[in-house]
């Protein structure tokens, strides 16, 4: 649910980054915090555990620029992707406007990655949301790894819609500014059709 | 996906901007503000220069959505009142209209009485003032597109731009 707030003239968006648990997520957050300018964010707040796992969620507020006299607000939030904290991911979707799903691409994760993807479906249709009409990106993370599955198989696997998808290396950077305009980018076309 | 979006115009946030500095005064805090469920700040009043008002406003709104979470599996519809009593600063979080989140933050000069009974009042007012919001959306959601919409003439240059 975007926010447009024509006294302040602003523009609010939430986008969630989905994934199973240790996909780099959080990653991802961290480096979008590192490499933005001071002046376009806001503190990073990660809710997690003692041993650095998403407990509830991180919030990156981001500040992108002006578009048209309004200025556009992202805010990125994580998923905790652990299993066992379903009821709190549910929580985390309401009112998203797009979504990345972060695949880990080590062959051994495929089965948690379809097993979250499926959660994802299931968790968005209980919010009342269709993954197939939401903008939605996916991103291939881990891609420096030996391990990995190649694209053309992971592709077949998590993205039938064939959705924009882009690999990632969410620690040191690549992939991880491309993922994020494409799904702001699609935010954004899709507020367009409405007003 | 924007069924639910929300389109604040300049009327309707002076308005509920009157309401929050009123509540500010009569309850002496030292920050009230306002934000809607999903996390977006909507207004605020008071001391706000030295509070990171974006991070607490998305913070409240995890706060209300787990207790929300906790209050179905009691089998209660919701829990519309959290207060956190803290050393020297507490905080007053009121769910209103079943989405709009009213926080008060407020100190010694103040009492959980007195906050408890001016936000009951201001209640009922912002609850008409965000009924005649969602009412005016949809009345412009059927006509098409927003007098000097924002999205109106975008192009993906605009798009791009942002990113540079």
């Amino acid at each position: 649910m975007s926010f447009i707030n024509y006294s302040s003239r602003e523009i609010n968006c939430k986008i969630v980054y989905y994934g199973p648990g240790l996909c780099g997520k959080t990653t991802n957050l961290q480096y979008v915090y590192k490499k933005t300018n001071p002046d376009q964010k806001g503190k990073l707040i990660s809710l997690a555990t003692e041993t650095e796992r998403t407990l509830f969620f991180d919030f990156l507020p981001l500040a992108l620029g002006d578009i048209r006299g309004f200025k556009v607000r992202f805010h990125l939030y994580t998923v905790p992707g652990q299993v066992f904290y379903a009821a709190s991911r549910k929580l985390i979707l309401k009112g998203v406007d797009g979504v990345v799903f972060v695949a880990d691409s080590q062959i051994e994760r495929m089965e948690a990655n379809i097993e979250s993807l499926d959660d994802l479906r299931i968790n968005l249709a209980e919010q009342g949301y269709d993954l197939d009409k939401l903008p939605y990106t996916v991103q291939y993370n881990k891609r420096d790894l030996p391990n990995v599955a190649p694209v053309v198989n992971m592709n077949k696997l998590l993205n039938p819609r064939n959705t924009p998808s882009f690999e990632a290396v969410a620690v040191t950077g690549p992939g991880v500014f491309e993922t994020l305009k494409n799904v702001a980018k699609q935010v954004l076309v899709e507020l367009k059709k409405h007003y | 996906m924007s069924g639910s979006d929300l389109v604040m115009y300049e009327e309707e946030f002076s308005k509920i901007d009157e309401e929050l500095q009123r509540l500010y005064l009569q309850t002496n805090a030292k920050v009230v503000f306002l934000v809607d469920k999903n996390g977006q700040l909507i207004a605020s009043a008071g001391e706000t220069h030295d509070i990171d008002t974006t991070s607490l406003a998305s913070l409240t709104a995890g706060n209300i959505a787990a207790t929300g979470g906790i209050a179905r599996l009691l089998g209660e519809k919701e829990f519309t009142i959290l207060f956190h009593e803290g050393e020297k600063d507490n905080i007053h979080i009121s769910l209103i209209g079943q989405r709009i989140i009213l926080v008060v933050i407020f100190d010694s000069r103040s009492s959980l009485g007195l906050v408890r009974l001016r936000v009951k009042k201001v209640s009922e007012a912002l609850v008409k003032i965000f009924n005649d919001i969602t009412a005016k959306s949809e009345r412009d959601r059927g006509e098409g597109k927003l007098d000097e919409s924002p999205f109106a003439e975008i192009s993906d240059e605009d798009i791009d731009n942002l990113f540079r």
